[in-house]
């Protein structure tokens, strides 16, 4: 199982997400998400998914759980950098990502963040 | 038995008149197609027709009957892709029939085999119909292809701000074309800001509706905020009496007002100058 890995930048966590998603790696990373807000007291988390060409339901469910996750510590995430195709898909299925923000690309996710911190 | 060989006498009979079948036949298709094709070119075409027949019916060999086919298949295309109808079409075959029965009055003895000539013409027939309607299917599809491209264009309104004007009616398959148009040009011009004018859309019910939606959601998801403009009076109506949920999006009467919107959520303001 290939790990996603979480970088500290400031106030913000930025992961950025390389890999072909499987489900194991997404529990992992929400899980390392979780230890890693305990342990610095960050206060926005940005997901990368520029190269993630393929998602499912649960992947789709998975992201807004992560950002109801981070709420819980007092941190907001944005996902950024959503294909088209990809966003396609999760309203195809129904999924709008509810309580998880979003913005066209990185710089634009971390304005969003410093603006409302 | 086959329906093209077994007509040798026939043949013989038709190629030692050929020059008076070929001539009357011509005439009835000319007639046919009141004129819109002259009569060199009908009697060239007919004239290779007519050779190719009169082969088939004394050997009946795959090669030849494949030929004819060949040749018919071309000839109703083009007739199909020239505007002409089904029936125009299919005179070009059929005239045969009446050319060769006028001349049969003095030649009683060949009529048992005009019979199975008349099936063999009947089958040509048939297929120069099915030939027209394909090739007549193919030319609407393009041009549906073609209206598809031609009526999504995405503009840019402003800096960050893009609008796409429908105009016709919604499909599915229009709208998916649509979404993926909006949420590209979004990604490539790095837009937060879109505008769905829906001033040329004649009726919005559920599915349109629902279509409408889901472009927005997915914009969401992109990061971009989007809103409705043009809804007019009736549509207004009809989406209010259908119960139409539009939720928290931004719905005005036209593009100016969602521009203006547009523009303060961007933090920008147009004064006079």
């Amino acid at each position: 199982m290939e790990r996603v890995p979480i970088v500290k930048i400031g106030q913000t966590l930025f992961v950025s997400i390389q890999i072909d998603l499987e489900d194991d790696s997404v529990v992992r990373l929400q899980e390392d998400l979780a230890d890693e807000l305990t342990a610095t007291g960050a206060r926005g988390v940005i997901i990368d998914i520029t190269a993630v060409e393929i998602v499912d339901s649960f992947i789709g469910r998975m992201l807004t759980m992560i950002g109801s996750i981070s709420r819980l510590f007092d941190a907001e995430t944005v996902i950024v950098g959503m294909r088209p195709a990809v966003a396609i898909t999760l309203t195809e299925l129904g999924l709008s990502l509810r309580g998880v923000r979003t913005a066209l690309n990185a710089e634009k996710g971390l304005r969003l963040l410093n603006g409302t911190a | 038995m086959d329906i093209y060989g077994g007509q040798a006498r026939m043949a013989a009979y038709m190629r030692e008149h050929r020059d008076k079948v070929t001539d009357r036949w011509s005439e009835l298709v000319v007639a046919g197609v009141r004129g819109r094709i002259s009569p060199e070119e009908v009697s060239r075409e007919l004239e290779d027709l007519y050779s190719l027949l009169l082969r088939v019916m004394v050997e009946a060999d795959e090669h030849a009957t494949g030929e004819l086919r060949a040749a018919l298949d071309e000839l109703s295309r083009t007739r199909a892709r020239n505007g002409f109808t089904p029936s125009e079409t299919a005179i070009s075959v059929f005239a045969l029939k009446d050319a060769v029965y006028e001349l049969l009055a003095d030649a009683a003895e060949l009529v048992p085999e005009y019979l199975t000539f008349s099936r063999t013409i009947d089958d040509l027939g048939l297929r120069t119909f099915e030939t027209y309607s394909v090739a007549r299917e193919r030319i609407i599809a393009d041009q549906s292809a073609a209206m598809l491209e031609l009526s999504t264009p995405v503009v840019r309104l402003w800096d960050g701000i893009i609008a796409v004007p429908l105009v016709g009616t919604l499909d599915s398959a229009r709208t998916q074309l649509i979404m993926e148009k909006l949420l590209e040009t979004l990604v490539a011009t790095g837009a937060e800001h879109a505008v769905i004018d829906i001033t040329g859309v004649p009726t919005v019910d559920t599915e349109v509706a629902q279509h409408l939606l889901k472009t927005v959601s997915a914009a969401r998801l992109l990061g971009a905020r989007c809103a409705i403009s043009g809804i007019r009076p009736q549509v207004a109506q009809t989406i209010v009496s259908l119960g139409i949920e539009f939720g928290d999006i931004a719905t005005k009467a036209t593009l100016a007002d969602a521009l203006a919107l547009a523009l303060r959520e961007s933090g920008l303001k147009v004064g006079p100058a």
